[in-house]
């Protein structure tokens, strides 16, 4: 019995997952001309050309500062709902989740709203006497799209990772004498640390390469590596070129993952590696 | 029993023309919300033919879903450009007029167009232009596309996303023609809209119908037939196709080679351009009609609106959609290098 649901897993894996990653990899590696499909690396060269890099730098780029961001606010977060005297932590759990229960797409659009020109701030903005501010189609705007849409991602598992630790030794280490901050430094901080290492993971990978929030947000503006991919698929047809950028980005997220695995060492599930 | 799963599997995938041929079933495939779904009931009550119906979001996605094989589609809707292509890689088949008699209500400023000049594999569906939609409110004397780098607009100004309406703008502004293969021209187009991108708000797609309704921009690129549905919410908004000429699209239905139904696609075909079945079609999506006979039944503001239906001057003004072939990589590249830009 056991076997029939071993087996069945692995054939749902290599039709749903092995194939393909080999067809982006066939795409990738070919072109076709005329209906003759040949060898040629020449859609790897062309993703390291100037433009695309700039492309994916920014998208990088911006990835990071989301990251980074959603840990600044999240880590605080989670330790405040982690914290066994603050009454309210479920509900701000709940609430945190609540959101994610809706599309994406969604939510995104609700901050087009919120935004826009004749949107909420601004009315708000004109009824007490202020000039409209532009606040719709930046990068930063892009960042705050991302940021709302993926800090769940960081603080679920810092949260539960901090629930997790055991209270005794924070309670030795006060005993010896440790103030508050160098309980934080010595004690709590190291050992969430493979709970912020997946947070981290689970934020980037979303947030570079994600298409839809540029397209809302940025007005599509500013191109991200997504919606290069986006274009080479659904605008011009050039599923070769698309692949290859496809899997450089795979290439991408795979390192960036071993850098934040190395000081991953929790092997209590949670982590992608 | 892993085995016989992958049998199963393969036998799916192989499922071609032979078996099914006596069953009643029309495979169609449209863009989407581009039908009224009445229609196909309609059809299915008439004729007993049942209509698996399957919708794209644009057409270079359903060409490259259809050339890969693997579908089963007989009536396809799809715009000129693309029908240029099909027919030179041999993917259309060769429409049996005797079926469609219908066709006579084609209006005849779309019979034998360019993409189809002998007008053997495809009959007109819906067409409209692309031009300038502003408000009259914030701004008059709309006549050129000049007026879209005017710094006086800056963040009022939406582009359209897609790659060869907006550089077709720039190009037309230059006195080129939409379908240039002189990479030169082209790049002159990148460098306008490289000057253009710093007073542009936002570089948008349907979201442009919402934005210019609720008087978020001034000035924006749209279809004629988007033009109509805004102009019907915010009475502020009206469209102007510029005088140095603009771009004039035709979607129309064809039948692949690959159809196993091939008289079933026909006789839809004949169904579509029944003036009354036109005339709901019309109504419905709000493009305008090729049917001279449901232009005829239309509600007079409707047909005497020129944005539903321009003169022959306007008309004439205009270019169509070419099919550039692998050229078509220069315009995705220059396409990358604006949006790449800070």
């Amino acid at each position: 019995m056991k076997k029939v649901f071993l087996y069945s897993y692995i054939l749902w894996m290599i039709i749903f997952i092995v194939i393909p990653i080999i067809l982006v990899g066939y795409f990738a590696f070919t072109q076709s001309e005329n209906g003759v499909v040949f060898f040629t690396l020449e859609n790897f060269r062309r993703v390291f050309e100037f433009v695309y890099i700039k492309v994916l730098l920014r998208s990088i780029n911006l990835a990071l500062i989301c990251t980074l961001i959603c840990f600044l606010i999240g880590y605080p977060v989670a330790y405040i709902m982690a914290d066994k005297n603050f009454h309210f932590s479920s509900t701000l759990l709940f609430l945190f989740l609540v959101p994610m229960w809706m599309n994406m797409l969604l939510r995104t659009y609700a901050w087009l709203t919120i935004l826009e020109k004749n949107g909420i701030i601004n009315s708000c903005l004109a009824l007490l006497g202020f000039s409209k501010i532009n606040l719709l189609y930046t990068n930063q705007t892009i960042v705050l799209g991302m940021v709302y849409n993926f800090l769940p991602f960081m603080i679920l598992p810092i949260h539960t990772s901090l629930k997790k630790i055991n209270y005794s030794a924070i309670e030795a280490a006060q005993d010896l004498g440790a103030d508050s901050f160098t309980t934080f430094r010595k004690i709590i901080f190291p050992l969430s640390l493979p709970a912020v290492c997946s947070g981290i993971t689970m934020v980037f990978m979303p947030a570079v390469t994600t298409f839809i929030v540029p397209n809302l947000l940025g007005g599509g503006k500013f191109m991200l590596i997504g919606n290069l991919i986006e274009q080479q698929f659904l605008r011009i047809a050039d599923w070769h070129f698309g692949c290859a950028v496809s899997l450089i980005l795979m290439a991408v997220i795979f390192f960036a993952a071993i850098i934040f695995s190395f000081v991953d060492t929790d092997d209590e599930g949670g982590n992608l590696f | 029993m892993k085995f016989r799963f992958l049998i199963l599997l393969a036998v799916f995938i192989l499922i071609g023309c032979s078996k099914n041929n006596d069953e009643k079933i029309l495979n169609v495939y449209n863009y989407g919300d581009y039908v009224d779904e009445k229609i196909l009931k309609m059809f299915t009550n008439e004729t007993g033919i049942k209509i698996n119906y399957d919708t794209f979001a644009t057409s270079e996605d359903a060409y490259t879903k259809i050339k890969n094989g693997g579908t089963n589609y007989d009536v396809v809707i799809i715009s000129d450009y693309m029908i240029e292509r099909m027919i030179k890689e041999n993917l259309l088949e060769p429409l049996d007029f005797s079926l469609i008699e219908n066709y006579q209500f084609i209006h005849s400023r779309f019979k034998n167009l360019s993409f189809d000049p002998e007008n053997k594999f495809s009959v007109s569906y819906m067409w409209g232009s692309v031009g300038i939609l502003y408000n009259k409110t914030m701004v008059d004397n709309v006549h050129s596309w000049k007026i879209l780098w005017d710094e006086k607009y800056k963040n009022q100004i939406f582009m359209y996303d897609s790659q060869r309406d907006s550089i077709g703008v720039a190009l037309k502004k230059l006195g080129y023609s939409l379908n240039t293969r002189d990479i030169k021209e082209l790049y002159e187009a990148k460098n306008e809209l490289v000057k253009q991108k710093k007073i542009v708000q936002a570089y948008v797609g349907d979201a442009v119908k919402d934005k210019m309704i609720g008087n978020e921009g001034t000035l924006a690129i749209s279809y004629s037939g988007d033009a109509l549905f805004c102009q019907s919410e915010n009475s502020d908004l009206d469209y102007v196709i510029p005088i140095e000429g603009s771009n004039l699209w035709f979607d129309c239905a064809v039948i692949l080679k690959t159809s196993c139904h091939k008289s079933f696609a026909n006789l839809f075909i004949n169904f579509l351009c029944q003036p009354q079945i036109a005339l709901m079609n019309t109504q419905y999506i709000g493009y305008s009609t090729v049917n001279s006979e449901a232009l005829k039944k239309l509600p007079d503001e409707i047909k005497n609106n020129k944005i539903y239906w321009p003169s022959d001057e306007e008309f004439s003004r205009c270019e169509i959609f070419h099919d550039l072939g692998e050229f078509i990589r220069q315009y995705d590249i220059i396409w990358t290098e604006i949006l790449a830009e800070d």
